[in-house]
């Protein structure tokens, strides 16, 4: 009963808190959205310039490249310098030569595969099926699963992180423990109160991911949102136990580069297929590689319940043990 | 002692040694509280005032001797119930004075239309009823200490632990509190308060003078004054401390 106390208490005060409602619930919504304008925009037609090229390489690039056809190499090699061209290729004699700006490794090769597919010579075009996913993918597809994992995460760690802190810092949190309150009373209050606007938050990023920004979603969007919800779950109870280790608003932010950047890198974001085999496992203590896994696998590649259920038990695992840890934290205000 | 007294004993400190660290802020320290009587808790700020009665309500644990109150030596959650808590800081969280009445009284089981009628009253009983729904955080010093005072008169307790109750409180208001005080200790509540106001001090029934994590001596105002050789308790208490260096000529024979 007192559990519902505490936790009323903390939607009371939320819901008092205009800043705290806007960084909950608009902040998270406008990142994606950015996240969402800067990946899609990126470049995906090189400008190519052509110098002394064949009619028939001229038509088939012009499908693929933004093409410029030039009089000479010079003319050319000062478009590249002034970055109106990514690259250009030159037919001198019977070979042909092909120079790159080369600064950004990502434009250099999508310019190189649109070359080469233009200067091949029609081999036999394979049947081409797609297991999961589709040609359609853009990179955003690939990278929504695990950033709407992310900003869940990140931001129900900062906000119950510092909510929490300042309760131990304002003396509220001894002077509550000094009435019958338990320990795990308290603590199981906090995770209610806040789980209320955690799962509301964790709603609308998702229904704005999927029919805002139309993320694919080839599983059950309710498995979805269990496990984006089981991510906001370890992010709670994770930034409640860690502030008992902060003396400071300044010192919890110290957190963040220690324990949610390492994460970013281990969520899938990156290939790490080639990582050496210490960085695999440590990437296994991070609740973000296993909530990334699961959310890419269902949103990606469909699978159901039947294949993501041992991801889910063990993020399910960490908010646990956070919360137990949290309450043994809280022996340093009462020994009982 | 009579088996009446005994049954008066509401808390007991024993021998109650507590150090952080290396830091010895507490040194044998015997106390009893009874019921129905004020006992003041006086010296300068850093003696230990404030650590000794988070001991008595279980927030500090005692490094050597004990603490027991109403029967359970402490830490325990079992009296919990009927201790209530002035803290030195005011601990307040950012609702009206309302809300933070309904949400403290709610963790000693008061729900409802009682609770809502307790804290009307304990509202105006600190003259906070015209401020009730303002949010705490324009309050000024004085009113927080107010407020604090009201959330831990809520429940009714037996044993009311004050830690500087009146700092910042109008002389008015600080008077209004003072009769309070007395109208709950005659009707059996054991309250404890702490100051570093000498002219505080003569409202209580009884002082322990404290200094430097020591008990230098305690009895009534009057009794301490009259061994003390002095006027005021400002005075007795410069008469004790002098001596409380020297075990052999302090005053602890005062004890009432």
């Amino acid at each position: 009963m007192r559990t519902i106390v505490v936790a009323t208490r903390l939607v009371r005060q939320i819901l008092a808190d205009k800043r705290a409602i806007a960084l909950m619930f608009v902040a998270p919504v406008f990142l994606l959205f950015l996240m969402y304008v800067v990946i899609t925009s990126a470049a995906s037609t090189p400008a190519i310039d052509l110098v002394a090229a064949p009619d028939h390489v001229i038509e088939t690039l012009q499908e693929r490249a933004e093409v410029t056809v030039l009089e000479s190499e010079d003319e050319a090699l000062a478009r590249l310098k002034d970055g109106s061209a990514d690259a250009f290729l030159i037919f001198v004699g019977d070979g042909h030569r092909v120079v790159l700006e080369g600064t950004d490794p990502t434009i250099s090769r999508l310019a190189l595969t649109v070359l080469r597919e233009a200067l091949l010579t029609r081999e036999i075009e394979p049947d081409i099926a797609y297991l999961y996913g589709s040609q359609d993918y853009s990179s955003f597809d690939f990278f929504a699963p695990v950033a709407m994992g992310f900003i869940i995460f990140f931001f129900v760690f900062v906000i119950a992180g510092i909510a929490f802190l300042r309760e131990r810092i304002s003396g509220t949190l001894e002077r509550a423990l000094a009435s019958p309150l338990r320990r795990w009373e308290l603590v199981l209050g906090y995770f209610l109160g806040f789980g209320i606007f955690v799962a509301l938050q964790t709603v609308i990023i998702q229904l704005f991911m999927v029919y805002g920004l139309k993320a694919p979603t080839e599983g059950s969007p309710w498995l979805v949102l269990l496990l984006n919800l089981l991510m906001a779950m370890v992010a709670l109870s994770l930034s409640t136990f860690l502030s008992a280790y902060a003396r400071s608003e300044f010192q919890m932010f110290q957190f963040i580069p220690i324990v949610i950047t390492p994460q970013v890198l281990f969520s899938g974001l990156i290939e790490l297929r080639e990582a050496p085999a210490w960085v695999n496992h440590l990437s296994q203590l991070f609740p973000l590689t296993y909530g990334g896994r699961a959310l890419r696998d269902v949103m990606l590649r469909g699978l159901g319940f039947g294949e993501v259920w041992r991801d889910a038990a063990i993020l399910l695992a960490f908010a646990v043990a956070f919360l137990l840890l949290n309450s043994v934290a809280l022996k340093k205000y009462r020994r009982v | 002692m009579t088996d009446r007294q005994v049954a008066q004993v509401v808390a007991k400190v024993e021998g109650l040694n507590l150090s952080f660290g290396n830091l010895e802020v507490l040194k044998g320290i015997d106390l009893s509280i009874h019921r129905g009587e004020i006992l003041g808790l006086l010296g300068p700020s850093g003696a230990g005032k404030t650590t000794l009665i988070r001991a008595i309500i279980g927030l500090s644990t005692a490094t050597r001797g004990k603490v027991t109150v109403l029967g359970h030596e402490m830490p325990s959650l079992e009296p919990a119930q009927r201790i209530g808590y002035m803290a030195q800081t005011d601990s307040l969280y950012e609702l009206d004075a309302y809300g933070n009445l309904l949400f403290f009284g709610g963790l000693y089981g008061w729900r409802g239309q009682k609770a809502r009628q307790r804290a009307r009253e304990v509202l105006e009983l600190v003259e906070l009823t015209d401020h009730a729904h303002r949010p705490v955080y324009n309050y000024s010093g004085g009113m927080k200490r107010r407020l604090s005072l009201a959330m831990a008169l809520f429940h009714h307790p037996q044993l009311l632990l004050l830690d500087e109750p009146t700092v910042g409180v109008d002389p008015v208001l600080r008077q209004q509190f003072w009769t309070e005080f007395r109208r709950l200790r005659d009707a059996g509540t054991a309250i404890v308060i702490t100051t570093h106001a000498m002219d505080e001090a003569d409202h209580c029934d009884r002082l322990a003078l404290i200094r430097g994590g020591e008990i230098i001596a305690s009895g009534s105002p009057t009794e301490l004054k009259a061994a003390g050789r002095s006027e005021t308790v400002e005075g007795a208490f410069l008469h004790f401390a002098r001596f409380s260096g020297n075990p052999n000529q302090a005053g602890k024979e005062v004890q009432a």
